[in-house]
């Protein structure tokens, strides 16, 4: 019996700290909020070498064939971090798509490229209803001869801008939802960036009008899968996210004083403190079981999935706002960097289901 | 990451799991009292913890040649985890093996370990833990019963409340204030204390549940043998916050929060209201997971804490949370019951009409007890922001 990280875990977690921490500063991080894609490309240049971008990827396709848990090791100090650009939607969700649902043909190339940094991909499923109910989903894949096309209009497309292809949640004739891929410099592909509250991760609107796409394998299944592993990432980022407000608000009461003394030492900030770090450790046991499941196959992954989605994310968002609060009216300025953490809070926790939605979930597969 | 057992700790869990079955219900001890008489149910509670210690599942944390079991971590962990399950009750003779037997294995002397050890172990004698006073409580250092050295004895004047089991109670091993010029930590004696000494008087408290489970206790003149002094005079606020080993029963209390969630998950389903369960009413359902999701969360960070201590790591500010975290939670679900069961959660346990055969009033007051009871949610939340976030201390 071993409930933790193991060895290699660790170290990960630690060199992506040490990593993100000499290269992912806050100037950094600015700069690429000011700029047009959001997208830092020198910092993504020397991640590809560390070869985060294929730490899901099979080993026959260039990567380091490891699993979810491995994976959060680094989204969590991606989160941490604040780190900008699209690796979480890239290689953790769209490769997942690939790796479980991509042809070899498809991904001799495709998900090859994906590991060595060569290219970016993205993922597509909620349209202006915003919801993951197949009701809620219009767009609409026939096929005529071998050559599938879609048609539709996706909402809230993490790095479309930046992407070269996009996986995309469609209909058949039939009704069913699919999963797609698609080139992003196929014919019938208009974006339209969205301006976005947490400028660290952009996002934007994305038609397809009879544009040629490749079906993945697994169908219905696949689409859960997803579910399962963009829940899980998002959960990761979360939890490295709300460590880091916890430590800026905690470190920040240490040094500033009032009445005499640092705020820290009065009891209102301690108790909020130590509620922040009761919710959060048993959070991140949770993740690490939830990771662990989706590797294993344990038949309660979805559910844990879920739990750990929605858990993290309400932890995440009502600790940062906490933490804003905690650090007075300099936590409320532009200049400090607090709101990167609250505004990335907020993103995460509508992205890939709101905590709601994700209850349900587990609701519903726990037979209440 | 490996959630298995081991072959041969499978094996020791069925057998574990088969003597409970067998056992627990046959023992006649309710987890609560009911209404039948004290002297009754302690004479059950007696004979329960002597059948439990001679099939070897009392002590387990002890070393052998105390009389424990030595058994390894995870063994630990199976057995809390089975007495949790078969909802085994609380020994009566808890105190002495959680709290007194190690202390006089750390710091007693050999006499004392041959007098008080075993009996502590079978049952045969039963300890109260005289801690808590009226004026201190969460401020326990600032006690004020007074120890004074009379020749070979002290004599102890003074009053401690909150006192379990006080009223069955053979000795209490009692903090006494036996220096008041020292600066209060400093001026404490752990001392054992015979609960039929003359002068020692024993007044019940009626808890909101209705049992008399804990006590007031009066000194008037009480005289105490020298040699009961455990550890060095004035050093008794170190004896009693240094064990140098714990009944490790993390998973015993995720165990009990996931039996309760399982019960209200029970309850839920078996209550319609306008045609349907209340389990399918879409708000109650959100509420009935994020209990869910909050009680999965700490079976993992059990099984963590677990992990690091088999492994020798040293345990950071996550293995301060157990008891702020797990309490809140049981009765968060307690008061979910009580919402879901409507008119029904005014019942008392002894009414025909009462669901689920009366559990629920009673445990959603007994659970908030245990949120007050061994550090406060909010001194909890102190130790928690001091010693593990390191946030400066507020003097």
């Amino acid at each position: 019996m071993e409930f933790g990280l193991n060895e290699e875990q660790q170290q990960l977690k630690q060199s992506a700290r040490t990593f993100l921490a000499a290269e992912c500063t806050s100037a950094a991080i600015r700069k690429t909020m000011a700029g047009a894609e959001g997208h830092p490309r020198e910092l993504y240049a020397q991640i590809a070498k560390l070869g985060w971008n294929g730490i899901l990827v099979p080993e026959k396709f260039g990567g380091a064939g490891l699993g979810m848990l491995d994976m959060a090791m680094i989204l969590e100090e991606c989160g941490y971090a604040a780190m900008p650009g699209p690796f979480l939607f890239s290689s953790a969700i769209a490769a997942s798509a690939l790796k479980l649902g991509g042809s070899d043909a498809f991904n001799s190339k495709w998900l090859s490229a994906i590991s060595s940094g060569a290219a970016t991909g993205t993922i597509a499923i909620v349209e202006s209803a915003d919801s993951f109910d197949p009701v809620d989903i219009a767009a609409s894949a026939s096929k005529t001869g071998a050559q599938w096309r879609l048609t539709g209009t996706k909402m809230f497309v993490p790095y479309a801008h930046v992407a070269d292809f996009i996986v995309v949640a469609a209909k058949n004739e039939a009704a069913d939802i699919g999963l797609f891929a698609v080139e992003t410099k196929s014919p019938g592909v208009k974006m339209h960036s969205l301006q976005g509250v947490d400028l660290t991760r952009r996002t934007s609107i994305v038609e397809f009008n009879n544009t040629p796409a490749i079906a993945l394998d697994g169908a219905g299944d696949l689409f859960a899968k997803l579910i399962d592993i963009g829940a899980i990432a998002i959960a990761a980022d979360s939890l490295g996210g709300m460590e880091r407000a916890l430590e800026m608000a905690v470190e920040y009461s240490k040094v500033r004083e009032q009445f005499g003394k640092p705020i820290g030492s009065f009891q209102a900030l301690k108790h909020a403190a130590a509620e922040m770090v009761a919710e959060l450790e048993p959070a991140r046991a949770l993740l690490w079981y939830a990771a662990y499941a989706i590797d294993s196959g344990a038949p309660d992954a979805s559910r844990a999935a879920s739990m750990a989605k929605g858990l993290l994310c309400s932890i995440y968002s009502r600790g940062t706002d906490r933490a804003v609060l905690m650090h007075g009216g300099i936590g409320f300025t532009w200049e400090h960097d607090m709101h990167l953490w609250f505004k990335r809070a907020r993103f995460n926790e509508s992205y890939f289901g709101a905590p709601p939605y994700h209850r349900e979930r587990v609701a519903a597969l726990g037979g209440y | 990451m490996d959630l298995s057992f081991s072959p041969e700790e499978e094996a020791f869990r069925k057998k574990v799991r088969a003597w409970m079955e067998e056992n627990v219900a046959k023992s006649g001890v309710a987890a609560a009292r009911g209404s039948e008489g004290e002297k009754e149910w302690a004479t059950r509670a007696r004979a329960w913890q002597r059948t439990l210690y001679e099939a070897g599942y009392v002590a387990l944390g002890w070393p052998k040649e105390y009389g424990g079991q030595a058994l390894d971590p995870v063994r630990q962990s199976i057995v809390s985890e089975e007495l949790a399950r078969a909802q085994a009750p609380q020994l009566l003779g808890g105190l002495g093996i959680a709290m007194l037997g190690p202390t006089l294995i750390t710091w007693g002397t050999d006499e004392q370990k041959s007098r008080y050890l075993k009996k502590i172990l079978t049952g045969d004698e039963i300890w109260c833990q005289g801690y808590s006073e009226p004026g201190s409580g969460s401020d326990l250092a600032s006690l004020k019963t007074r120890a004074v050295v009379d020749g070979d004895h002290f004599v102890v004047n003074g009053q401690k409340v909150w006192t379990s089991a006080a009223q069955f109670a053979d000795g209490m091993f009692c903090l006494v204030r036996t220096d008041p010029e020292a600066p209060k930590h400093r001026g404490i004696s752990y001392i054992l204390i015979d609960m039929h000494s003359p002068g020692l008087t024993v007044r019940p408290l009626v808890q909101m549940t209705g049992d008399r489970g804990f006590n007031e206790v009066f000194f008037d003149n009480v005289r105490v043998p020298r040699e009961n002094l455990v550890g060095k005079l004035n050093e008794g606020w170190i004896v009693a916050n240094s064990t140098l080993f714990h009944e490790r029963n993390m998973l015993g209390s995720s165990s009990a929060a996931d039996q309760r969630f399982m019960r209200l998950l029970a309850l839920a389903k078996s209550i319609k209201r306008g045609g349907r369960p209340i389990s399918a009413d879409p708000v109650f359902r959100q509420r009935l997971a994020d209990l869910e999701m909050r009680t999965a969360a700490l079976r993992y960070h059990s099984m963590r804490q677990l992990s690091d201590h088999i492994r020798g790591r040293r345990p950071g500010t996550e293995s301060m949370l157990n008891k702020l975290v797990g309490t809140e939670l049981m009765h968060d679900i307690a008061i979910a019951a009580m919402e879901a069961m409507g008119d029904y959660s005014m019942l008392a346990r002894a009414d025909e009409s009462a669901m689920d055969k009366g559990y629920w009033p009673y445990e959603w007051m007994f659970s908030l007890g245990m949120v007050i009871g061994g550090g406060t949610s909010h001194i909890q939340k102190n130790i928690i922001a001091e010693r593990g976030l390191k946030m400066p201390k507020s003097r």
